[in-house]
């Protein structure tokens, strides 16, 4: 019961991860082969999950969208635990002082922009692309770790084990490396996790406008914008990419549950 | 006929045993001290008969309110008992009450739930209740909200909305353990003058023998689920037939050997004046203002001294405390160590002369380090700290120090104990062999056997070592035990000092008086006459 | 309280003028000259530099900000460099689809998730419990576009109970429009409500085991009375900020559901500005959703206090 979360959430997680290891070197079809012949086609033993409009085999293209999705959303968790710990420690070490007022009003103002809005900016500026989208969920990512670490350190810096490093002539730096940092890792771990899958939810949404990756490299989300018009004709080929999203998601969020309840059930993470 | 008879009770939480067979009466005005340390089932034997259990408890035997069995009644039939024939009495005055309703509402509520009044007579009766246990309206209008009072008050509330319906039976969990003395000796008369008027019957739990010893017309002994011990308070204190209930006796009233006091004239720390503000929290359109935490303060600590320092929470010692070790800057005066000016940019060879143990054996350890690595963390302030096998060796020496062993230091903090924990803590500061060691309400949030022990081992140190230290306490039977010279600090100011002896048994200053007047005390065994209080303290 | 208040405006006042410059900054950085992008590769020199003075663009920065935010105050937001239109005139088209869009689905997602969580954590560990608890967690796992598609699918493709999109006008009457807006609306709710399900949840489970709780218990009130009179006022404090947050990703949410719905909104129109480079809507469009965001949260904030009696003093 206590590993079940951790047991499924690991297991969706770890195919996907294997499926978009597996693509560099294989995939049951060739994604850049258009058989318009072939088109449309209903899940056969050949085709497990039918094809697309250009008669692309929907299974291989999965595979390989998991790359971008994948891609995207770890760099952008990267982007925010990198940038938004280290500001998180040092707000909460400075607890009241400038740079912690800065830190949070600029959490504060970052959260104003919720990460869509931040993707069209910055794609009606700079053009649409992977790489801006990894910016603004990225971007978007920087204050959910920053205010998680800030919260989480503040209760710490209160604990007497604190004074006692002080009095030991230790140095908030220090502190926050030695003492903060490894009490939160816990949070950290769980968190993240969390935000990797809102990262594939994000990166889908931008592609499926048009924000996100650009063609030819394929994307779950390009994938349903391309199916839409189809749904009627064909349901298969907006229903596969979509359980694609959801299975993996439902994995990393399961992953998420099954990591805190094994190191910690009284953390708290946000969702949002 | 008795009014709560409770027989044979068992609990098991679970399928953990909690209570294995507790047999108890009380009669309708009587006051029953249940007792024990922590996890003795105390407040669980209080849990049950007010039918409030947490989940996945099983509960058998009888419990009998005016010949009512309670624990065959509903969850509904209770709900009309409870608030009404039983009121209830929490020992966490600060979160008891709903954070976002009025007092006035809180305690109309009583009333108004089991249907005795209308809105307004309900309203009307809160006014009356909350004057009776010491609200009057002209000073606390029914519409303030719990955190516009303080804790005393609080449990006043808390008190009223238990009394409200005058019920029968008032079961009270450790209702003044979060309290000052002097509040909690308020509390305790009002206590008394309540369950006296309304003839009550009180089950009063506390883990504190002389809170009870002047109140309690009949005492219970608990140890691990059952009851080892119970008769009328004088009969009790007399013959302690149980070895658990003179142990408990021992440590409260526990002697410590303290050596011969060594003090030598050359002062290591001298606090001069010192004033420290806090910032309040900063109004638009106001300058900021401050809070006065410590009011010129000037104190002396002499080589080999033992001194002591009481106050009740939020005097300031704390805040005195962290000024003297150099983490906080002050704002006015000055503190020097050793010769040298302490303040937060000071040098860490200094620093290694002060060392300091907190109260919370609990939060005072990172849990994610192995206790060598704590305990070594203040060869931090050396230039030259000892390293592998000589760092071993001292990590070791500074575990038997306090009575522990070497194997432990590979072992995390929570395989430890409350009171190992600060035996650990001890050990922590003794590494850097400092000169003066501040115990910060160290033994506070212990029960009583593990702390006396860990006073014997705060004089077994001052025995072997040439230490000077600084025991913070708001309790005043400790301070006399294990100091030489003590200060009494009220609102941030010193008001009294001089030698123990003399300050506890002949205070000159008001407040001391107070205090003094308002610690329970154990009655003096040794002169034969339970029923003579000692005097001294 | 008013000094609260009065807090959170200045606090608002100055989050709406940082926001205001960091959209204009972006904006600004934007490579290439919209006067002539809008007349193309072949205009005459003195023909861009006409419509840079008509557009304003020969000013200094600091004129043009000021104004673009003087102009945003009055409710002028300028002119589309594209259309040769008021902006505000656009905008407020259609405004009136992506707000309904957004209320519409607050709505439900709260409608459906206060009971939701409160059943489920009145049911903690029970069958009902897990199967909330299940529910949710594939919620929050749905893209609410794709979740869209299928909605269409079914019941506008295969049920015929809806129209698969587009969107009749207001003036078609109050039920033609909702209608229109329902299926949009329950695919932005959905997942939603599934995540302040378990907000509301956990909220209440944490109340559960506050000590209030327990005194009002001892005062005699039923487990149902505790919660319904001391639990919810307080869970709801947590419960409050989640309600705020989803208010700006539904609104944010609702552009990329307007796609799957072909509806006439906010979302269109950016869409639009952005593959014609019209940047002036993009920068009043983001300015306007900032905005929306930033004065729910003052809400929000305000909320906070007429629950928190704490709050109203500590300000």
């Amino acid at each position: 019961m206590k590993w079940r979360s951790l047991l499924i959430g690991g297991l969706l997680s770890a195919t996907f991860l294997l499926a978009a290891a597996l693509s560099f070197f294989w995939t049951p079809h060739d994604v850049e082969t258009l058989n318009i012949a072939g088109r449309l086609k209903p899940p056969t033993l050949s085709n497990w999950l039918g094809t697309d409009h250009f008669g692309r085999d929907i299974l291989s293209m999965i595979m390989v969208g998991a790359r971008t999705s994948i891609a995207v959303a770890l760099v952008a968790v990267g982007i925010g635990m990198g940038l938004g710990v280290p500001l998180g420690l040092a707000a909460a070490a400075q607890s009241g002082g400038v740079l912690d007022e800065v830190i949070s009003r600029g959490n504060d103002l970052v959260f104003a922009f919720p990460s869509l809005v931040i993707a069209i900016l910055i794609t009606a500026v700079f053009g649409a692309g992977a790489v801006n989208a990894i910016i603004a969920i990225g971007i978007f990512n920087i204050p959910v770790f920053a205010r998680l670490t800030r919260g989480a350190a503040l209760s710490l810096w209160t604990r007497d084990f604190i004074l006692a490093a002080r009095v030991a002539g230790k140095g908030r730096a220090r502190i926050s490396l030695e003492h903060i940092l490894p009490n939160v890792a816990n949070l950290l771990i769980v968190q993240g996790t969390i935000q990797f899958s809102l990262g594939i939810l994000a990166e889908a949404g931008l592609s499926y406008v048009g924000l996100g990756a650009q063609p030819p490299v394929p994307s779950w989300g390009r994938m349903l914008a391309d199916a839409q018009t189809m749904v009627a004709l064909a349901p298969h080929v907006a229903l596969m990419p979509g359980l694609a999203i959801v299975l993996m998601v439902l994995g990393l969020n399961l992953l998420g549950d099954g990591f805190r309840d094994w190191l910690d059930p009284r953390l708290r993470v946000v969702r949002t | 006929m008795s009014l709560l008879h409770i027989r044979a009770l068992q609990l098991a939480i679970h399928g953990t045993p909690i209570l294995k067979g507790i047999s108890l009466d009380i009669a309708p005005g009587e006051i029953l001290a249940l007792t024990g340390e922590s996890g003795s089932g105390k407040s669980m034997t209080a849990f049950a008969t007010l039918g409030l259990l947490p989940q996945g408890s099983l509960a058998g035997g009888e419990i009998r309110l005016q010949g009512t069995e309670l624990l065959r009644l509903t969850d509904a039939q209770m709900c009309q008992l409870r608030g009404n024939e039983i009121g209830m009495i929490f020992q966490e005055p600060m979160t008891a009450l709903n954070p976002v309703q009025t007092i006035g509402d809180q305690v109309a509520e009583t009333i108004l739930i089991h249907g005795a009044a209308t809105r307004d007579q309900a309203m009307k009766r809160a006014r009356d209740v909350l004057r009776r246990v010491g609200l009057p309206e002209e000073r606390f209008p029914v519409t303030r909200f719990p955190h516009e009072l303080s804790g005393g008050q609080r449990q006043r509330v808390v008190i009223a909305m238990a009394i409200a319906l005058q019920p029968k039976l008032l079961i009270a969990d450790e209702p003044t353990t979060a309290l000052d003395v002097t509040t909690q000796a308020q509390i305790l008369d009002l206590l008394k003058s309540l369950v006296k008027a309304d003839h009550m019957g009180l089950m009063m739990i506390t883990h504190d023998l002389a809170v009870v010893s002047d109140m309690a017309d009949r005492i219970v002994v608990m140890q691990h689920g059952n009851i080892v011990e119970q008769g009328p308070t004088q009969t009790l204190f007399r013959t302690m037939q149980h070895p658990y209930t003179r142990a408990l006796f021992a440590a409260s009233t526990h002697r410590v050997n303290l050596p011969s006091p060594k003090s030598r004239p050359e002062p290591i720390v001298q606090v001069c004046d010192a004033v420290r503000d806090y910032p309040l929290k900063k109004r638009l359109f106001q300058p900021r203002r401050y809070a006065r935490a410590v009011n010129r303060v000037s104190l002396t600590i002499h080589q080999g001294e033992r001194l002591g320092l009481v106050g009740e929470s939020g005097c300031g010692k704390s805040t005195l405390t962290r000024a003297m070790l150099g983490l906080e800057p002050l704002q006015g005066g000055e503190i020097k160590a050793f010769g040298q000016r302490v303040g937060p940019g000071m040098p860490n060879g200094l620093r290694s002369g002060m060392q300091v143990v907190f109260q919370d054996p609990y939060g005072s350890f990172n849990p994610r380090w192995k206790v060598g690595r704590l305990i070594a963390e203040p060869f931090h302030l050396m230039a030259d700290p000892p390293r592998g096998g000589a760092l071993t060796d001292r990590i070791a020496e500074s575990l038997e120090n306090v009575g522990l062993q070497p194997t432990d230091a590979d072992k995390y903090i929570h395989a430890f104990s409350g009171g190992q924990r600060q035996r650990i803590a001890i050990a922590r500061a003794l590494i850097t062999n400092p000169d003066l060691i501040i115990f910060d309400e160290a033994v506070s949030a212990l029960d009583v056997r593990v702390r006396a022990q860990i006073l014997d081992l705060i004089a077994d140190l001052s025995r072997r070592l040439d230490l000077a230290y600084l025991f913070i306490s708001h309790d005043l039977t400790v301070v006399r035990e294990i100091t030489d010279r003590v200060l009494v600090m009220q609102a941030g100011e010193i008001v009294e000092e001089g030698p123990t002896e003399a300050v506890l048994n002949t205070p000159q200053h008001r407040y001391t008086q107070q205090l003094i007047a308002a610690a329970p005390r154990l009655p003096d065994l040794t002169t034969g006459d339970p029923d003579a209080a000692a005097s001294d303290l | 309280m008013l000094r609260y208040a009065l807090k959170k405006v200045v606090s608002l006042a100055i989050s709406l003028i940082i926001a205001s410059v960091v959209i204009f900054g972006v904006v600004e950085v934007a490579p290439g000259d919209p006067a002539s992008y809008m007349l193309g590769i072949n205009a005459q020199p003195d023909t861009v530099a006409a419509l840079r003075a008509e557009l304003g663009l020969d000013q200094s920065r600091w004129q043009r900000y000021l104004a673009w935010v003087c102009g945003m105050v009055t409710g002028d937001f300028g002119i589309s460099y594209t259309y040769r239109a008021s902006v505000g005139g656009m905008i407020g088209d259609r405004l009136w689809i992506s707000l309904p869009l957004a209320l519409y689905a607050l709505t439900l997602s709260t409608i459906i998730a206060f009971p939701a969580g409160l059943y489920a954590a009145s049911r903690r560990g029970k069958p009902g419990d897990v199967v909330v608890m299940g529910a949710t967690q594939l919620g929050v796992a749905v893209p609410n576009f794709w979740f869209a598609m299928m909605l269409v699918l079914i019941f506008a493709i295969t049920l015929r109970w809806f129209g698969a999109g587009g969107f009749p006008g207001w003036e078609k009457g109050l039920f033609a429009g909702m209608k229109a807006l329902t299926l949009p609306a329950v695919a932005l709710a959905l997942p939603q409500a599934a995540i302040l399900t378990r907000v509301m949840r956990s909220s209440l489970l944490d109340i559960l085991g506050e000590d209030f709780m327990r005194t009002a218990r001892a005062k005699g009130l039923s487990q149902r009375q505790a919660i319904w009179r001391h639990g919810l006022r307080n869970a709801l404090i947590p419960v409050l900020t989640i309600v705020g947050l989803q208010f700006s990703f539904l609104l944010a949410g609702g552009i990329i559901i307007e796609q799957v719905f072909f509806l006439p909104g906010l979302g269109r129109l950016v869409f639009q500005a952005i593959t014609q480079r019209d940047l002036i809507v993009v920068e009043s469009v983001v300015m306007l959703l900032v905005f929306a965001v930033i004065f729910v949260n003052f809400l929000v904030d305000l909320a906070y206090a007429a629950v928190d009696p704490r709050l109203r003093s500590r300000a």
